[in-house]
């Protein structure tokens, strides 16, 4: 870790400016993935702003029905806050999926956005990696690639984004609310996060000095039906092997409306709008369900330690739509009786 | 007779409990001793080769930056090998850090900072200019099996595994038979507190050396020996240690680092290594393994065969007893076991919690459910039917083994007669349900020990040795040895440990503490009973006068005789009669060294006996491990709420070992590379579910006068298998390659 200055921000306009002071500055929120980072060498900056004094720490109703989570909220006021548990139980779920409670407490909603991908050498500087350093190479390919990633790799990248919360956000339509040296701007949830392409230095498409400043979620919460599957190594702290976010609108057992998107498989939470279509219309039935999971793994490929993720993925999306439909079954007795006749 | 200070075989809260939980219990790296420096170790990004550059010129230049140690300026100190072996060196040469320019192995110390703050030398290190020369590396043990040999010369106590009778003889003979390759891979201890040593430079080369170790007095020889400090000159203290598993029996390279640099530079020092760094060091080696049974048509075993091959670092050879317990565990009279070593660009191996007996009982435990079920035997059934109740290959009678009681009260517990053998043929709703079993050996040893006792003229009673505490419960169940002897209450009962001013004990590990320093508490406790004894009897007590010292007991806070109880003297009133300010009294180690030079009369061993129940997600084929029943004999058990709480630990291990955990290797790079908590996985508390700890009733006046076999390792034994076998019996999936992750079950 270098050594490096602090300023603690009091607007938004002032942390802007601040950070286009810097050469080599980053925001601060909870710090849960930055200070990693710069422990292990891997984030080098010289000047930190932090943001915990700019409040953007509440949620609030929005006049068309949805909500904003301030982009300081922390992640454990998120999943418990009543609108949160009650309307977006998907997100709840999610974020609950995730870390730790301490590291909950501490994270806060924009920065989990901004946490950096996964990968074993990534975090190891004795190895190439081109998102720390351009050009040097990939070692997870041909290598130990277990948390890497199947959907939308690249020759130059193959980490996976490890948030939760993001999957849910994806799958909900979320929108990232942004404010930088050119004023403000949003940034539609599935636009946030990019692939690695030629260029894996980038995980998204803030401009320079851009900031979260809070994140809209619509008014259609899904609360009826929906799944947050996730599957790792372990019960409890370890990152999404293949996670599945999945919301349905069902009338009968026909699916009216649907979202899906996978964790732990892509560079960014991997939304699938073309699988969705596969199930509008259709009926809830695992049939359905096995045909959807082929088409999202239809592209997918493995690099050998973490090639059983195809297979796996399949399996969590059928089980998650499963899930999402059989709730509304256990919650509601009379679609549980009409829909099996 | 029940008195209100006897303690032995009571469950006792840790007397040091309050201390851990008030964070008043300091460890090494927790030493601020004044104008202290820090050190930062860099390591190697490179598995072998030479350091060709070292430009340390910009980082020294950095404002508190005190010295940057390399091969380059680094004195030579001792010259020959042995001043660098420490008690448990295998054989071979020992590592020597900064010692020349070559590259053994990835994350080998290279350099050590040395800045006025940690963040300063933290950040130099990352500066540090290095160049190296590669070499091709091997760290592939599969690819290196051909080089395997038998070691000649391993760790001390090592015997190679004993043949025995004819295999292709008893191979021929069954009528059932199996064979199959098993492996499992390297292990970190990954013990919770980082490996760290401060140095309080006292002037004049005069060292207070606050270390993380298993073992203060070896410590202290191998930096005296390197150094050529006397004793004095050396103290090495270790009053807490947050967790060891066998990571804590050899000196690690930050002593020698910072007592190197605090010689250097006249200065305390402190250094503690990351977490990454961790993993630079000794770790449970990888073995291959193969394994054939046969049986007679009665279900007896006509044949095993064990053979092994592990990983062993190009300087030492590391041995561990892999192989040999599969000759002892059941009754069969055609053995043959084979172990041999293959030379990597690693680090030496360590003794690991368990060590050999954890990777062996892994495959002879499955290949033994493997074998039952192709003898159409019930698992069980099968390991009663080969009970062996004579140690055949010792040649010798066992002091008391009571593993049959381990099967019964471990069975009945778990309710395995409900067991349905068909694999897939139990469900509870839609999850499969496993039951597996397994079980293990282990030695019950006990090594010299020196004990002093020391009554003050308040009734307070020290007992000191200069043993360890990984959090096992020494402090306590000495304690509670010590209180029960004299007959006081635990409250006026002190236990010290961890300083090698105090009386000399082996090395905290092996299982066998609590019967080496146990019994020799007792020991030092009888000649403090002596001392009192007689200055009762100069007092002129006319009841003790000729009393001998079996004629008289102590407790609840008194010396009183045996025939008559109501003649009794306080024990307190003893000392300030005597007009010293305490009275005390050492044992002698004399006995138990020539006790350990005689061939041995018995066969010594801890057995256990584990139940496993799994329940798996037929879909997705995730495992939750929700039933275990742990059945141990382990002799006599001093506190059975400190032992419940080893057994758990070891039951968590067995689970961590059969589903989550490895050191995984990028053999190009010749590195592990999930050196973190993050991706090290061990289990979380919601992995773990129900472990009933049962502590079957074990007699044994043969093995020491206390009859303390040890719990350190028994109760992990048998637990990776048991889970394997269970998801076998759930699934019909035998996976022979550990852990089981999610990927070998789709």
């Amino acid at each position: 870790m270098n050594s490096f200055t602090f300023t603690q921000a009091t607007a938004v306009a002032g942390a802007v400016q601040d950070k286009a002071a810097h050469d080599d500055a980053a925001y601060i929120g909870g710090g849960t993935n930055l200070i990693d980072l710069m422990k292990e060498n891997v984030a080098r900056p010289t000047h930190l702003i932090g943001l915990k004094k700019l409040g953007l720490d509440t949620i609030e109703a929005l006049p068309d029905g949805g909500l904003r989570l301030g982009a300081l909220a922390t992640n454990a006021d998120t999943a418990w806050h009543p609108e949160v548990e009650k309307r977006y139980p998907l997100l709840n779920q999610a974020i609950l999926a995730g870390a730790s409670p301490q590291l909950r407490n501490m994270a806060t909603d924009g920065g989990n956005l901004m946490q950096r991908t996964r990968c074993y050498y990534f975090y190891d500087l004795a190895t190439p990696c081109n998102k720390r350093e351009p050009g040097s190479g990939c070692s997870a390919i041909g290598g130990y690639n277990r948390v890497c990633g199947i959907l939308g790799t690249s020759e130059q990248c193959i980490a996976t984004h490890p948030s939760d919360m993001c999957v849910a956000l994806a799958a909900l339509d979320t929108t990232v609310r942004v404010s930088g040296p050119n004023g403000e701007r949003t940034i539609k949830f599935e636009d946030f996060h990019r692939l690695p392409g030629d260029q894996p230095e980038r995980d998204n498409t803030l401009e320079p000095g851009e900031l979260i400043t809070g994140l809209d979620l619509p008014a259609k919460g899904f609360e009826k039906n929906f799944s947050y599957l996730k599957l790792r190594d372990r019960t409890s702290y370890a990152f999404a092997l293949v996670s599945v976010a999945t919301a349905l609108e069902l009338y009968g057992n026909t699916i009216k409306d649907a979202r899906l998107a996978l964790g732990g498989v892509a560079h960014k939470p991997w939304r699938d709008k073309e699988a969705e279509a596969m199930l509008i219309g259709q009926p809830a039935t695992a049939d359905t369900f096995r045909r959807v999971a082929a088409k999202v793994l239809e592209n997918a490929k493995g690099y050998g330690a973490n090639t059983f993720k195809i297979e796996l993925a399949k399996r969590a999306i059928v089980r998650a739509l499963k899930q999402a439909t059989e709730m509304n079954q256990v919650l509601d007795t009379n679609a549980f009786q009409n829909s099996n006749p | 007779m029940s008195h209100t200070t006897d303690y032995i075989g009571k469950p006792t809260n840790r007397v040091d409990g309050p201390a851990k939980v008030l964070g008043t219990a300091k460890y090494a790296a927790e030493f601020n001793v004044p104008n202290l420096l820090y050190g930062y170790v860099v390591s190697s990004p490179i598995a072998k080769g030479k350091i060709t550059k070292i430009d340390s010129a910009a980082v020294k230049a950095l404002p508190g930056v005190q010295e940057v140690f390399t091969h380059e300026n680094v004195p030579g100190f001792a010259f020959l090998d042995r001043s660098y072996k420490d008690d448990v060196a295998p054989g071979g040469s020992p590592f020597r850090p900064l010692h020349d320019a070559e590259i053994k192995y990835s994350l080998q110390p290279v350099a050590l900072v040395v800045a006025d703050t940690f963040e300063l030398a933290r950040y130099a290190a990352s500066i540090l200019h290095i160049e190296y020369e590669e070499e091709a590396h091997a760290t592939e043990l599969a690819k290196r099996i051909d080089e395997a040999f038998e070691p000649g010369r391993g760790k001390t106590g090592y015997k190679p595994p004993k043949s025995r009778g004819n295999f292709g003889k008893g191979w021929k003979q069954g009528v059932a038979h199996m064979e199959a390759n098993y492996s499992h891979h390297a292990q970190h201890h990954n013990p919770m507190e980082m490996f760290a040593t401060t140095v309080e430079w006292l002037g004049d080369k005069k060292l207070t050396v606050y270390d993380k170790t298993q073992g203060v007095f070896n410590s202290q020889q191998y930096i005296s020996k390197i150094f050529g400090l006397s004793k004095e000159e050396a103290r090495v203290i270790s009053k807490y240690t947050g967790g060891g598993f066998g990571s804590g029996l050899r000196p690690q390279y930050q002593l020698f680092l910072a007592v190197m640099a605090s010689l250097q530079l006249e200065r305390s020092v402190r250094v503690s290594l990351t977490r990454e760094q961790m993993f630079s060091f000794g770790h449970r080696p990888e073995t291959l393994q193969h394994v054939a049974l046969a049986t007679a048509a009665d279900g007896s075993l006509t044949g095993i065969n064990h053979f092994a091959v592990a990983e062993t670092s190009q300087f030492e050879d590391f041995t561990e007893n892999v192989v040999g317990w599969s000759g002892t565990l059941y009754d069969c009279k055609n053995v043959e076991l084979g172990y041999r070593l293959s030379k990597l660009d690693v680090f030496s191996p360590l003794d690991m919690r368990a060590p050999g007996a954890a990777s062996g009982s892994i495959a002879l435990e499955i290949a033994m459910d493997e074998m039952a079920y192709a003898a159409g035997l019930d698992p069980l059934e099968f390991r009663i039917r080969n009970y062996s109740d004579f140690d055949q290959a010792q040649n010798l009678p066992y002091s008391s083994k009571a593993l049959r009681k381990c099967y019964a009260e471990g069975a009945a517990k778990f309710g395995w007669e409900k067991r349905t053998a068909e694999p897939g043929s139990m469900r509870d709703g839609k999850m499969l349900v496993g039951w597996g079993m397994g079980g293990g050996i282990w030695d019950a040893s006990k090594m010299p020990a020196t004990v002093k006792a020391s009554l003050d003229a308040d009734g307070h009673l020290t007992v000191s040795s200069g043993t360890n505490e990984i959090g096992t419960g020494t402090y306590t169940i000495m304690t509670q040895i010590a209180a029960e002897s004299m007959g006081l209450p635990i409250e006026a009962v002190t236990f010290v440990l961890g300083d090698t001013t105090l009386p000399e004990s082996p090395l905290q590990g092996g299982s066998w503490t609590a019967a080496s320093v146990g019994n020799s508490v007792v020991e030092a406790c009888t000649k403090l009973g002596e001392a009192l004894l007689k200055q009762a009897q100069k007092m002129d007590h006319p009841a003790f006068k000729d009393a001998k010292i079996d004629d008289v007991q102590f407790a609840n806070g008194q010396l009183r005789l045996r025939s008559d109880e109501t003649q009794a003297v306080v024990l307190r009133d003893l000392v300030q009669a005597s007009g010293e300010s305490k009275i005390e009294a050492e044992n002698s180690t004399v006995l138990a060294k020539l006790e350990m030079l005689k061939p041995p009369k018995y066969s010594m061993h801890a057995h256990n006996a584990v139940f496993v129940e799994v329940k798996l997600d037929p879909d997705l084929m995730t495992v939750h491990v929700t039933r275990v029943v742990n059945a141990v004999a382990a002799g006599r058990i001093i506190n059975p709420k400190t032992a419940r709480s080893q057994v758990l630990g070891s039951v968590v291990w067995g689970i961590s070992s059969a589903l989550m955990e490895e050191s995984v290797m990028d053999h190009r790079f010749g590195r592990y590379m999930n050196h973190n908590y993050a991706e090290y996985h061990v289990p979380v508390n919601a992995d773990i579910h129900d472990i009933d700890v049962i502590f079957v009733s074990e007699e044994d006046d043969k093995v020491n006068p206390l009859g303390i076999k040890g719990l350190g390792e028994v109760g992990l034994l048998g637990v990776a298998a048991a889970v394997t076998n269970a998801i076998y019996h759930a699934t019909g999936k035998r996976v022979r390659d550990l852990p089981v992750t999610i990927d070998k079950l789709l």
